[in-house]
């Protein structure tokens, strides 16, 4: 009775709040003033496409444009922005085209893959930001590929959480388009957000080598970001949640679709990497009946066996068919179009997990090139394919940096053009705020990007000390060129007799002839 | 008293050195080879106080300085720069300071960090070919005079065949670069006083000392230079004139006598500076009392020089051993000027015909 109160009381709440509730709480989405907004609206269309093309293993083409509306110009204060975007994704079936953009938490990212969206939040917040601050509708125009295609234009009912349809169109589809373009109007800062969009972008392009992005912005400038391969990391597969992963909720929830009578089954069926042996010593281990009918459960039974999961040692770790990193040549070649290094060295790790969500750190070093130089170190994050630009002082990686003592050991100095990469990747990716900015440490992922960072940077040393005795042999050679020749002009000044000045040539081609031999 | 003329031979030497180094240098290089050179060690393990000659002198180990050895590279052209530079100075009659030396090397790209380098490159080549940097043009700034009936005659260029009497001038004359290359001609004096301190040099000038003692007078201010040291050694080699010393009554004083007479540790590589046959001739510890002559208490660094000087192998014979005892147990000194206590001429008609006697 107590139990099913509470669900009550949670759907109602669930009802009428999710866009409610980001409409009151939209910093947290990071939606917290314009020139964030705008950075976070371009952001979160820009993964959403991303996603849509690379789940289906179609290389990205997106094009991306602001522009100023009626007449704004980037002076005014809080400008009126158009923004609109066109992927060459796999579309959304017309009939899920109201709910995909005109309902908060509604989508296709609740089940467990890597993909960028973790929250199915991101595009509907944008749309409902640009409501919110311009009252404007969203224009939004998809296609699966078929003979024809709908035209949407909607606003979000924020009490309701509905989509409400304010036209609809047809289109021919003659040319079997597609994709999906939205479009719709907000206030933003451009002037201040520029930078932040652009290295938004430049990182997007280096970790996406295979996309192809064009973004015009509103002063007219385009900015093309090529793709340089047309490989693509394998797509992610679905997997089903691992036990250790697992909540009071989810437990919930695959009660009300499971179609097994007794836990053998419901064990050895819902759970990632547990079968039928498993199923028996973890349920002997709990203490649950074999032939007990899940939907009997009760509300502290399953409390106790969420509780069993947690501490029971013998599940499989979670694998990593789910996750889909990028790989060592992609992004490489990612890395090397952005800042043509003069070094670059990366490094997948091998999949490991927390709390029942597999992940795969990749990390990755670069020296010299385009390289900024940046005292401690230039960082460059990314979850999921996604940059990280914010709050880096707060990211595990950046502590693990600043806490590294031992450069020297690794003849780094401070002050190389060194960069570091580190991409997350994982199921859950352990953001601390919805703003996915950065990553909370957690034990087993600061373990391996710890020595990620120090196994790249082992690579990078040896690259260094045979750049350092380079150069100091073309020092050296330069001392003897610069001193052999005095020596051979002055003993002529002593010498009594009048004559040419010797040849130092030999003895200069000895020394490098000695110092091939030694190399 | 005629005297072979013994500038000229040298200068010949010196010539014959530079050219002969210049030429291996050059050989060497043509035949392919880096050219390289020994240096006689300056380390203190090397130096020793050679007991027949009264001197410090080196001992037989040798640095090689290798044009193949990274680190030898740049003093290495440093040194055969150096060498083409004095000989340039000596082949036309030109002289030199070390401070000259200094900047003169950047005219060709040969750049010295300090003159602290630049200066231990020339001790370098004095060690390596046996010269003085005196014979190679090089010389100190000049502060020590001559005074007496000693006729020289000039080598350097404008004045030479030129001969001057040293009592032309009643100052005295510096011992520069001119009279330090001067030739030896003649003198009717028999002895040669060498003096520390300016004043006392002056007093013997005014008092006639130097013609009733026919003495040479020689104003170190205080330690010798190396010029000066070889003018008082020629003076009692080629002239065989006998050597006084008169200094200070203190620790400072005996080093200046001990430096005239065997040397120093520093300038060991060199020979013809030191002349064991000179005499100390005071002031002695033992004279404070003797003449009752003024005195102030030793000082603490004074002690700590004579407690070294105990251990000096320099100071282990007469008449230095027992002054230093004396000193230490009177822990009084006393400076030249302390005679004036009894009369401007007192130290010329009482103190010094007593001692030379």
């Amino acid at each position: 009775m107590d139990s099913n109160q509470m669900t009550q009381e949670n759907e109602t709440f669930m009802e009428i709040s999710p866009a409610d509730f980001f409409y009151r709480n939209r910093d947290l989405a990071g939606f917290n003033n314009p020139t964030r907004a705008l950075y976070s609206a371009i952001r979160e269309l820009l993964e959403n496409s991303l996603d849509a093309c690379e789940l289906y293993g179609i290389p990205p083409k997106i094009f991306l444009r602001l522009s100023y509306e009626n007449g704004d110009n980037e002076d005014a204060l809080g400008s009126t922005y158009q923004i609109k975007i066109m992927d060459n994704g796999s579309g959304v079936p017309s009939e899920y085209i109201p709910s995909a953009f005109g309902q908060i938490l509604f989508g296709s990212k609740y089940k467990l893959r890597q993909v960028r969206g973790t929250f199915g939040l991101g595009g509907k917040m944008a749309i409902l930001y640009g409501q919110i601050t311009t009252n404007s509708t969203a224009r939004i125009i998809s296609s699966i590929g078929k003979q024809e295609f709908y035209e949407y234009n909607l606003r979000i009912d924020i009490q309701s959480n509905k989509p409400e349809i304010l036209k609809r169109k047809l289109h021919e589809n003659k040319d079997k388009w597609h994709g999906t373009i939205v479009d719709f109007t907000l206030t933003g800062d451009y002037p201040r957000a520029m930078p932040k969009i652009l290295e938004y972008l430049r990182q997007t392009a280096m970790i996406n080598p295979y996309a192809e992005i064009v973004f015009i912005d509103p002063r007219g400038r385009l900015y093309r970001f090529e793709s340089v391969t047309s490989k693509m990391p394998k797509p992610p597969k679905e997997v089903l949640p691992h036990p250790y992963g697992c909540d009071v909720e989810t437990i919930r929830r695959i009660i009300n679709v499971t179609k097994c009578d007794n836990m053998r089954c419901f064990m050895s069926t819902h759970f990632h990497r547990v079968g039928n042996k498993t199923a028996k010593s973890f349920l002997d281990y709990a203490g649950i009946p074999f032939d007990l009918h899940p939907k009997k459960l009760n509300s502290d039974e399953i409390v106790r066996i969420v509780q069993m999961m947690q501490s029971f040692k013998d599940f499989l770790p979670p694998d990593s068919s789910c996750l889909s990193p990028i790989g060592k040549d992609l992004l490489t070649e990612g890395i090397t179009k952005e800042l043509n290094p003069d070094f670059i060295y990366l490094e997948q790790r091998d999949p490991s997990a927390y709390s029942g969500f597999p992940f795969i750190i990749e990390v990755g070093v670069a020296y010299g090139g385009n390289t900024p130089v940046n005292p401690s170190f230039e960082l460059y994050r990314f979850a999921n394919k996604i940059p990280l630009l914010y709050d880096e002082a707060s990211d595990i990686s950046r502590r693990i940096l600043n806490e590294k003592k031992d450069w020297t050991r690794y003849k780094i100095r401070s002050g190389d053009p060194l960069a570091f990469f580190v991409h997350v990747c994982s199921t859950k990716v352990p953001y601390k705020t919805v703003g996915k900015e950065y990553i909370a440490d957690r034990p087993e992922i600061e373990r391996e990007i710890r020595n990620g960072i120090n196994s790249v940077s082992r690579r990078l040393s040896r690259f260094l000390s045979r750049k350092i005795s380079i150069e100091h042999e073309q020092r050296r050679i330069n001392l003897y060129k610069k001193y052999l020749p005095k020596i051979a002009q002055f003993s002529t000044d002593l010498s009594p007799r009048r004559r040419k000045v010797p040849d130092v040539e030999p003895l200069l081609e000895s020394l490098r002839r000695y110092a091939e031999e030694n190399a | 008293m005629p005297n072979k003329p013994s500038i000229k031979t040298r200068k010949k030497q010196t010539k014959q050195t530079l050219e002969h180094f210049g030429e291996t240098i050059y050989q060497e290089i043509a035949h392919k080879h880096f050219p390289s050179m020994d240096i006689p060690s300056r380390s203190t393990s090397n130096i020793r106080y050679d007991e027949h000659s009264r001197q410090y002198v080196l001992g037989d180990k040798c640095v090689k300085r290798s044009s193949r050895n990274i680190r030898h590279i740049r003093p290495f052209t440093q040194l055969v720069w150096t060498a083409s530079f004095v000989n340039m100075l000596c082949k036309d009659n030109k002289t030199s300071t070390l401070r000259d030396v200094y900047y003169s090397a950047q005219a060709f790209d040969i750049n010295f960090k300090d003159q602290k380098e630049s200066d231990n490159i020339i001790t370098d080549l004095e060690s390596a070919l046996e010269f003085s940097r005196e014979d190679f043009n090089v010389f100190p700034e000049e502060r020590s005079q001559i005074f007496g009936d000693l006729t020289i005659e000039y080598t350097v260029p404008g004045y030479q065949g030129k001969r001057v009497n040293l009592t032309m001038h009643p100052d005295g004359l510096a011992i520069g670069p001119a009279l330090t290359t001067a030739e030896l001609i003649k003198t009717k004096a028999n002895k040669v006083i060498v003096i520390e301190k300016g004043a006392m040099f002056t007093r013997l000038i005014e008092e006639l000392a130097f013609k009733r003692f026919k003495a040479i007078l020689i104003h170190t201010a205080g330690q010798p230079p190396r010029a000066t040291r070889r003018l008082v050694k020629r003076l009692n080699a080629e002239l065989k004139l006998p050597v006084y010393v008169f200094c200070d009554g203190d620790p400072w004083g005996m080093a200046i006598a001990i430096t005239i007479i065997c040397g120093s540790a520093n300038a060991a590589h060199i020979k013809e500076l030191t002349t064991p046959e000179a005499q100390w001739m005071g002031l002695y510890s033992t004279d404070i009392p003797k003449y009752k002559l003024p005195s102030n208490k030793l000082s603490n660094i004074d002690v700590k020089r004579l407690q070294d000087m105990m251990k000096d192998p320099r100071c282990q014979g007469e008449p230095w051993r027992p002054q230093i005892e004396h000193f230490l147990k009177q822990k009084k000194k006393c400076e030249l000027e302390a005679f004036s206590r009894y009369g401007l001429d007192y130290v010329v008609t009482t103190y010094l015909p007593e001692k030379l006697r």
